[in-house]
């Protein structure tokens, strides 16, 4: 039923929009081979080498894939622990 | 006279290969250029059904290779215009029976006499298509605005790119302007940020082009067609000319057009 009133009332996206966001994420995965699985693998891995150096919050960080034309590039965002220094 | 082979392929089947492999070297003999269409898809034929040569066929693409006939007896001269031939696949072999260099050898052998070697390549991205493409000059990758056919059409355009081929051109086949316009098809810009190559043309679904077929006929031959239209344009950009792409997303019919009419006149 209420998939029905989003219809009437246009809040359901359109198929081809749909389509467009769910291709956009299979044509990443497609073009480099890197499943969802190894994009966590390499998030755990950045997570523990970068842990190494500097204080992050695990939880905090994010990798995703994107790309510009037909350039593939690995994005990852590692907010960093702020530091309460000590005199 | 040094012929530009052009593959016409896909990833997906039944996007319409075969259907713009047809129109296009009619076109382009329409034209008064010379065209050798060959159908690389081995086992399974169809371009001489499309072409409407299915009863001259005596030897084909494998005989020629083979060294049973010579390379003219395998071609077919087409019906109507008479600067168009067909090199038909065989129908009891396999896509084995052929190798790229086989096909390299072939089109070597053709290219002085004609302008355009037209491939008409099959689904899929094993033998077959490294046979169709190994030669090409210019590859054409033909999809529609669908998500599996777009996601081929990708895959295809990534080993396009790898073997040195590139960059394919798109054609987006069987756009329907009317779902376009409400949101539930893919729209050729979509397609295009989605797949990041160059557009050489857009078909719009045409009934004609389901008559023209089963008569075995070309639908560039009929003038009324916007399907056939969009096929002669895409031969005109193959020979270089700047053929401004329409908008088929603009409404049209009488009613559109008188409403569109009303509200100029009105503002």
């Amino acid at each position: 039923m209420s998939a029905f009133l989003n219809r009437l009332f246009g809040r359901e996206p359109k198929s081809a929009s749909q389509a467009k966001e769910r291709l956009k994420s299979v044509l990443v995965h497609d073009r480099t081979d890197l499943s969802p699985g190894v994009i966590a693998d390499l998030k755990d891995d950045i997570i523990v080498a970068i842990s190494r150096h500097v204080e992050i919050d695990p939880t905090a960080v994010k990798i995703k894939m994107s790309y510009d034309g037909r350039e593939q590039r690995l994005i990852a965002d590692i907010p960093l622990r702020s530091v309460r220094r000590r005199y | 006279m040094t012929a530009k082979v052009v593959t016409v392929t896909s990833g997906k089947g039944g996007v319409g290969k075969t259907t713009a492999t047809a129109n296009l070297g009619a076109a382009l003999a329409e034209n008064g250029q010379k065209v050798v269409c060959i159908d690389a898809d081995i086992g399974l034929r169809n371009l001489d059904v499309v072409m409407g040569l299915e009863n001259r066929i005596v030897y084909d693409l494998v005989d020629a290779v083979e060294g049973r006939c010579r390379l003219r007896q395998a071609m077919i001269r087409d019906k109507r215009l008479p600067e168009l031939y067909l090199i038909p696949a065989a129908q009891t072999r396999d896509k084995s029976a052929v190798s790229p260099s086989d096909m390299i050898r072939l089109c070597s052998e053709l290219r002085p006499d004609y302008d355009w070697i037209m491939i008409d390549s099959p689904a899929g991205i094993e033998r077959g298509f490294r046979n169709a493409v190994a030669p090409a000059d210019i590859i054409i990758v033909i999809t529609n605005p669908d998500v599996s056919a777009v996601r081929d059409a990708d895959r295809i355009i990534g080993l396009i790119e790898a073997e040195e081929k590139g960059p394919a051109r798109l054609v987006i086949n069987r756009i329907k302007p009317g779902m376009v316009r409400k949101g539930d098809m893919l729209s050729v810009d979509d397609v295009l940020e989605l797949l990041a190559v160059e557009l050489v043309g857009m078909v719009p679904e045409d009934e004609n082009v389901i008559q023209s077929t089963n008569r075995g006929l070309p639908v560039v031959l009929d003038g009324k067609s916007k399907a056939g239209q969009a096929f002669r344009s895409i031969a005109r950009r193959l020979n270089g000319e700047k053929v401004p792409f329409p908008n088929l997303e603009e409404e049209s019919g009488f009613f559109n057009r008188l409403a569109r009419w009303l509200r100029a006149e009105g503002s």
